[in-house]
């Protein structure tokens, strides 16, 4: 099938960027959206031309590096989807696709469709672990994990944090992703300890990255590759709440 | 040693004083104090359960207060990177740890699937220390170290312990216990899991360890940052340079020592289950800096990956082994249906009963599907061989789960399989409940790696290679849930003891300015290399290099390999490689985020590294593991071991530009395990 390509090109952080128009042609319906990308990029160099660049890496889905809206949706809309695991037979020869990158204040361009997702990084290192030392633990079975929170720990830690929930949201609000860490902690006993701290530092550096707030759309459960619920959200506005509340800790 | 450093550090402080950039003599300097290649593996005396214990006590230790003055660099951030730089961060030492992705998060051991064993016995079946330890050596086909193996065994239950105390939400059962399940290898219990993702938690756990000493200040992390090469001072590894993949900058770092954690070489395939940045880079300049390389040529086939399909494809996906537990492997008996199918003329389900061949079932009664992944590998390849695949390609057989639905209902099967049924439906396009799956081997994980000692240091004093980078564990075969395990164990619970010892013996004082010569004389190298490349303006992408070398190594050094097609390829590489240096093909510039430049580099590596392991492949004459040579079977076509002759590590020293390789051995002894041929007929 043949596609017709509009494609963000942005030099670096300081170019304004624009959109450049290219032709993929022969393309496979087997093929992945970034197995097709590749393949215009081998053209693009023949003709002389840069190639587009893109973060991905492991291409099945759980790395999290892959990061492009496609047609206006993070990750191109197939429900639970990354783009690398999205197949070029949801498309049809004639269909013009647009590519962009993660557009958020906090996301600032490296290049094309390159983003800089450093802000993620460093609300994790504010307070997204446990604080243990290696070695000074206690057997495992010695700290009983009832099964229904181990599953629902495990349905938030699945967050891949690829960055799809602050590109698909309005307010490009970081809620969910953040949401998931504190609810992966929050909910087993190992996290107890530093619960309330943990959360009101998390929050503290999403608010400093440049996050907006939270509007409760929803567009972020919609788009996430690893259908985490908003539910999540809620659950970290009472662990917040909780927190502040909690003597001392405001 | 020690008093011989000291009037070497004293000729390199007069020279830093000079600050000269003249590379001519700063390379003198390097090559004038390099020791002679001598494979130690210090094992320590005395039976092999008291091994560790004893040589903790032995190992010099840092006091806290000294700890502050050393710095460590560590380069890769997966399972091993990641629990080591925290680790030593956490005993205080400062540590700058080095990745080329945009978050320490996204190295490739999140994409681990399985489990990681751990020898607990929660499960009061049996399982031990010693089991765990045992089924790992008869696993890896005799080929790997006892002592270090059996070490692993032991720290296997501190890991777990470790891991749930960060908060890795393991699988539970309903008295909030961890649970358990089975894995191919071993009749016992042992590995823990989280759902599918069992890498990803783990590795969520270390980066969270991470993340916390990041904060305090004790590691500095440099994501998006490519190691190119490492830097000897007086033939002790003493920093890297490295290339920071946004503005192009190159750097030089020095440290105390330096630890490659940087994975394995999967990708020399070009097709692999390896994430696409995947590369041999840093492990190949320290081999071409005097390390020595063990075993390159023990690669792991996984059996059950998705079939290529097409000369698209930019990497194959993993299928968890699981699927064989239900599934039942077929082709076709007669290779003209094989035909029709492949034209699309005929349905899998038009092949009556009688016309399929189940050739698992038929072959190995016992075992059945259940083979170990070497041998369900060789016989896909057989059939396929034969001419009776299944797929467009020809290269593909079907694993069919009609009787496992009719027999459990499919909705037991959706709840079992249900996301790997979701997953292949998302690549293929094909509903697995209505069709057989096709599947087909694929290049998953290398056995082989940096030579290390039992201190899992190299020959190259300083500079340590832990996880998949490094050789010692797994012998010439990985059993399944291994690879968490090792990589956890070398970077939480063995380097952070041994690296000790080496620091202590030769002091803070011991690392060298970043302007001494060596560390000049390397970065000029680096930077040589990149203009060199991006001064060729040839025809060709480094992507279609790497294709072609992928090629040439599937079909000549992949899951059959026999000495003629081996001799092809040490003819072909060199040419293809002669051919890479005078029609590349970079767009664009140093000094910017240049993804066509990475790709180079890496390839440029590969394309000497996939030599080194033909000649590996070469010269051992014997099948075992993952290195099956044709001429070396059994009557039953099973691989033939040669224990008198080749029951040893192959490391391979770098002996120069367009020389071969020198090949060295260390014996490997078995004390506890009494050598076996493996049989699952």
């Amino acid at each position: 099938m043949n596609l017709t390509l509009k494609v963000w090109r942005q030099e670096n952080a300081d170019d304004p960027g624009h959109f450049e128009v290219y032709m993929a042609q022969d393309i496979s319906p087997d093929m992945s959206f970034l197995e097709m990308l590749d393949i215009v990029n081998e053209y693009i160099i023949a003709d002389d031309g840069e190639p587009i660049a893109f973060d991905s890496d492991c291409r099945e889905g759980i790395c999290g590096a892959c990061s492009m809206v496609i047609n206006g949706v993070p990750h191109g809309g197939q429900q639970g989807t990354t783009a690398c695991q999205l197949h070029m037979r949801h498309f049809c020869s004639g269909d013009t696709v647009t590519i962009e990158p993660w557009r958020a204040t906090a996301f600032p361009v490296h290049r094309d469709l390159i983003v800089d997702r450093t802000s993620f990084e460093r609300i994790q290192q504010a307070g997204g672990f446990i604080s243990v030392r290696t070695g000074s633990v206690p057997d495992a079975n010695a700290t009983l994990v009832p099964k229904g929170d181990a599953d629902l720990a495990m349905d938030a830690a699945q967050c891949i944090g690829c960055g799809a929930c602050v590109a698909a949201c309005k307010n490009a609000s970081a809620m969910l992703f953040v949401a998931a860490k504190v609810s992966h902690l929050s909910l087993v006993p190992q996290g107890q300890p530093e619960r309330e701290r943990r959360a009101i530092a998390m929050v503290k550096q999403m608010d400093k990255e440049g996050f907006g707030n939270c509007t409760v759309t929803g567009a972020c459960e919609a788009v996430c590759p690893k259908e985490i619920s908003i539910d999540f959200i809620g659950r970290l506005n009472r662990e917040y709440g909780r927190a502040i509340l909690k003597k001392g800790n405001a | 040693m020690v008093a011989k450093k000291k009037t070497a550090k004293s000729k390199v402080k007069t020279s830093v004083n000079k600050s000269s950039r003249n590379s001519a003599d700063s390379m003198n300097v390097s090559s004038r104090a390099k020791k002679p290649f001598s494979l130690k593996p210090n094992i320590p005396p005395g039976p092999i359960s008291e091994k560790w214990e004893k040589h903790k006590f032995n190992l010099k230790l840092v006091t806290p207060a000294n700890k502050r003055k050393f710095e460590i660099i560590v380069v890769g951030s997966g399972l091993a990177g990641a629990s080591s730089a925290a680790t030593l961060a956490e005993l205080g030492y400062n540590v700058k740890c080095f990745c080329y992705q945009d978050s320490p998060r996204r190295a490739h051991s999140i994409a681990a699937q399985g489990g990681i064993n751990a020898a607990k016995n929660y499960q009061n079946d049996g399982d031990s220390v010693y089991r765990l330890f045992y089924d790992t050596v008869k696993g890896g086909d005799y080929r790997s170290r006892e002592a270090n193996v059996y070490r692993l065994a032991q720290v296997s239950v501190d890991i777990i312990d470790q891991c749930s105390a960060q908060g890795v939400p393991f699988a539970r059962e309903y008295g909030g216990l961890l649970a358990n399940r089975s894995f191919g290898g071993a009749q016992v219990s042992r590995t823990f899991y989280a759902r599918g993702q069992t890498g990803q938690q783990l590795l969520l756990g270390a980066y969270s360890a991470l993340n916390r000493q990041i904060g305090l200040g004790k590691v500095k992390m440099h994501c998006r940052t490519e190691m190119l090469d490492i830097v000897l001072v007086n033939g002790h590894a003493k920093g890297i340079v490295v290339r920071d993949m946004v503005t192009g900058k190159i750097s030089r770092h020095s440290a105390h020592a330096v630890v490659l954690a940087t994975g394995g070489y999967g990708n020399a395939f070009f097709l692999s289950t390896n994430a696409k940045g995947c590369n041999v880079t840093a492990t190949f300049r320290a081999y071409k800096r005097g390390a020595g390389f063990a075993n390159p040529c023990y690669t792991q086939i996984h059996p059950t990956c998705i079939p290529v399909s097409g000369s698209h494809q930019s990497k194959l996906t993993l299928m968890s082994e699981s699927l064989r537990n239900d599934g039942r492997v077929w082709v076709p008996k007669d290779k003209k249906v094989a035909e029709k199918i492949r034209r699309g003329e005929l349905k899998p389900s038009d092949v009556s009963e009688e016309n399929r061949d189940y050739y698992l079932e038929s072959k190995y009664p016992s075992f059945g599907n259940l083979v170990p992944r070497d041998l369900a590998s060789r016989n896909a390849k057989e059939v396929c061989d034969e001419g009776r695949g299944v797929v467009a390609s020809g290269l593909g057989v079907y694993l069919d789960f009609t009787d496992a639905i009719e027999r459990l209902g499919e909705n037991t099967v959706r709840e079992r399989y249900g996301n790997l049924f979701d997953m292949y439906e998302k690549i293929t396009g094909t509903n697995a409940y209505q069709n057989p799956m096709t599947i087909y081997p694929a290049v998953h994980y290398t056995m082989g790696g940096l030579w290390v000692d039992y201190n899992l240091m190299s020959n190259l004093p300083g500079l340590f290679a832990i996880g998949e980078a490094n050789f010692s564990d797994h012998g010439a075969n990985r059993l399944g849930a291994s690879a968490l395990m090792q990589g956890l164990a070398d970077g939480y619970f063995v380097l952070p003891y041994t690296i000790g010892q080496y620091l202590a013996e030769i002091g803070e004082g011991d690392r060298p300015s970043l302007d001494d010569p060596a560390f000049i004389s390397v970065q000029d190298e680096v930077e040589c290399r990149i203009n060199t490349m991006l001064s060729i303006k040839g025809e060709r992408t480094p992507t279609s290099f790497h294709r072609e070398l992928g090629q040439i190594m599937w079909d000549k050094c992949g899951m059959e390999r026999n000495k003629t097609q081996l001799q092809e390829a040490i003819k072909l590489i060199p040419r293809l490689r002669q051919e890479f240096w005078s029609n590349l093909k970079i767009p664009g510039e140093n000094a910017s985020l240049n993804q066509s430049l990475e790709r180079a580099g890496r390839v440029a590596d590969f394309l000497e590294f996939g030599e080194l392991m033909c000649r590996d492949a070469l010269q051992r004459e014997e099948s075992c593991g993952g290195h099956f040579r044709s001429e070396h079977q059994t009557t039953e076509g099973e691989a033939k071991r040669n224990d008198d002759d080749f029951s040893y590590v192959s490391a391979w020293e770098y002996m120069g530009e367009n020389k071969n390789p020198k090949l060295h051995k260390e014996p490997l002894k078995y004390e506890e395990v009494k050598m076996t041929q493996r049989n699952y007929k």
